[in-house]
């Protein structure tokens, strides 16, 4: 058994190094990773999370536009009937903002320079809570 | 047997086209979770007699998953509902897998009567077959007309992918050289349809000639070798169009019903494999051998296995 999840990006933001980045470092760590890609609409990224049945999304943003994108998916993912999908981003993002985006639903949120473990150990708590069950 | 009834409304929605539904069903049959029994057993029979399961195969970067991107515009331009399970390899390593073949079907997303799942071949030698027939089945369960089971083209598993297929077609693209000789000893004979695709580059007319050697049939020659482009479409109604001429073919001599049972037996043998290797496993911590060669040992081991089963 293994966790999947889902990295994308939501936005015209085409800055993808940090989510392969990402994507490699958790298929490293003995995640399935789907992998959607550049300049997703938040509906297209909650789509594929429900058909891919993944345990977290991961989104990742440089351009600003996370304020709106972030929660954006979180909503979609409400309107897929999945909002029991835990969704984590990173990115460019101001210190200021990370407050408001965990009340935006957003359940961990990772600035420039944090640790790769720090966001795998993010990743598997998410995704165990999520399938109410530890996967190994 | 009483079945569960979390089971039953599974069962339900996804006979439904519930996308949810559809996809937990398949996570279960995939994590081998002692519910997928039931499930299995009450999938719409009808509805997995009347599915094609096409296979789509060939080597990275031949163009699979553009083109299967274009099989389904023209699958829902016929208004067709379809699955597609596209595999990739896990990592050997770390057990992870990174699986982007989505990024070619994207534009399908939002488009409910397509379904797509990923599958990592979890390192599996057996357990893979008995995996993906069962996502076929559970897609084709839901209403899909066509499940495509797109993998990469090399190695014993996925040739064990493409018996599971109804019908087979193997992709090549200009610029392979030697990969296609070499595929052209084992895959190029369980291939129904040959695809030359990306056909407006340089080389292709070469390949094209190169693939019309496998067939000695003139006819044969015209009707099993396809030229695609398929990032712009090109081609792409002509093959589909060859393959429900196939389809109906095989439907009719009953060739299709033979290649379902030779799937059926490579599915149960390796669910089989994988229900006793969990009980060998078992043995394998608590007996003591009075051998030290493995293969002595390997008898002793077996003997009386499924006996708890």
């Amino acid at each position: 058994m293994k966790y999947r999840v889902l990295i994308g990006k939501p936005g015209l933001d085409g800055h993808d190094r940090g989510a392969k980045f990402i994507a490699r470092a958790l298929r490293d760590a003995g995640f399935e990773v789907i992998y959607t890609g550049i300049r997703r609409t938040p509906a297209e990224i909650a789509a594929a999370a429900v058909q891919e049945d993944v345990a977290a999304v991961g989104l990742s943003s440089m351009s600003g536009a996370h304020l709106r994108l972030f929660p954006a998916v979180v909503d979609a993912l409400a309107q897929a009937g999945a909002n029991d999908i835990p969704v984590l981003g990173g990115g460019i993002i101001p210190a200021q903002d990370v407050e408001t985006m965990r009340k935006a639903g957003i359940r961990a949120i990772f600035t420039p320079g944090t640790p790769v473990e720090t966001i795998i150990s993010a990743f598997t708590e998410a995704c165990k809570q999520q399938r109410g069950h530890e996967v190994k | 047997m009483k079945g569960d009834p979390t089971i039953d409304r599974l069962l339900q929605r996804l006979h439904g086209g519930d996308p949810r539904a559809l996809a937990r069903a398949i996570t279960l049959v995939e994590d081998q979770q002692p519910e997928a029994a039931q499930l299995l057993a009450g999938l719409d029979r009808k509805r997995i007699e009347d599915v094609l399961v096409f296979g789509l195969t060939g080597p990275p970067g031949a163009g699979k998953s553009t083109l299967t991107g274009a099989l389904i515009t023209a699958l829902r331009k016929r208004d067709y509902r379809v699955g597609i399970i596209a595999i990739d390899p896990s990592s050997p390593i770390s057990g992870g897998a990174l699986l982007g073949d989505r990024i070619r079907m994207m534009e399908h997303a939002l488009d409910r009567e397509v379904v797509v799942r990923s599958m990592a071949t979890r390192g599996r030698l057996g357990g893979l077959c008995a995996s993906a027939g069962a996502a076929a089945r559970i897609m084709a369960a839901s209403g899909c007309r066509v499940v495509i089971l797109e993998t990469v083209g090399i190695g014993q598993s996925e040739m064990d992918i493409v018996r599971l297929a109804d019908l087979t077609a193997l992709v090549l693209a200009p610029g392979f050289g030697d990969d296609i000789q070499a595929m052209k000893a084992g895959i190029l004979e369980v291939a129904d349809l040959l695809v030359v695709n990306k056909a407006d580059q340089p080389g292709s007319g070469k390949l094209q000639l190169e693939m019309a050697t496998v067939f000695a049939d003139p006819k044969e020659r015209e009707e099993r070798i396809c030229a695609t482009v398929a990032n712009e479409g090109t081609g792409v109604a002509t093959l589909l169009d060859r393959i429900f001429t196939l389809e109906r073919e095989f439907r009719s001599n009953d060739q299709l019903q033979a290649r379902r049972k030779r799937s059926f037996q490579l599915e149960t043998l390796d669910w089989a494999v994988e229900i006793v290797k969990a009980d060998l496993q078992g043995k394998l911590k608590t007996t003591t051998f009075t051998s030290t060669e493995p293969r002595q040992a390997a008898m002793e081991l077996v003997k009386g296995i499924g006996k708890g089963i």
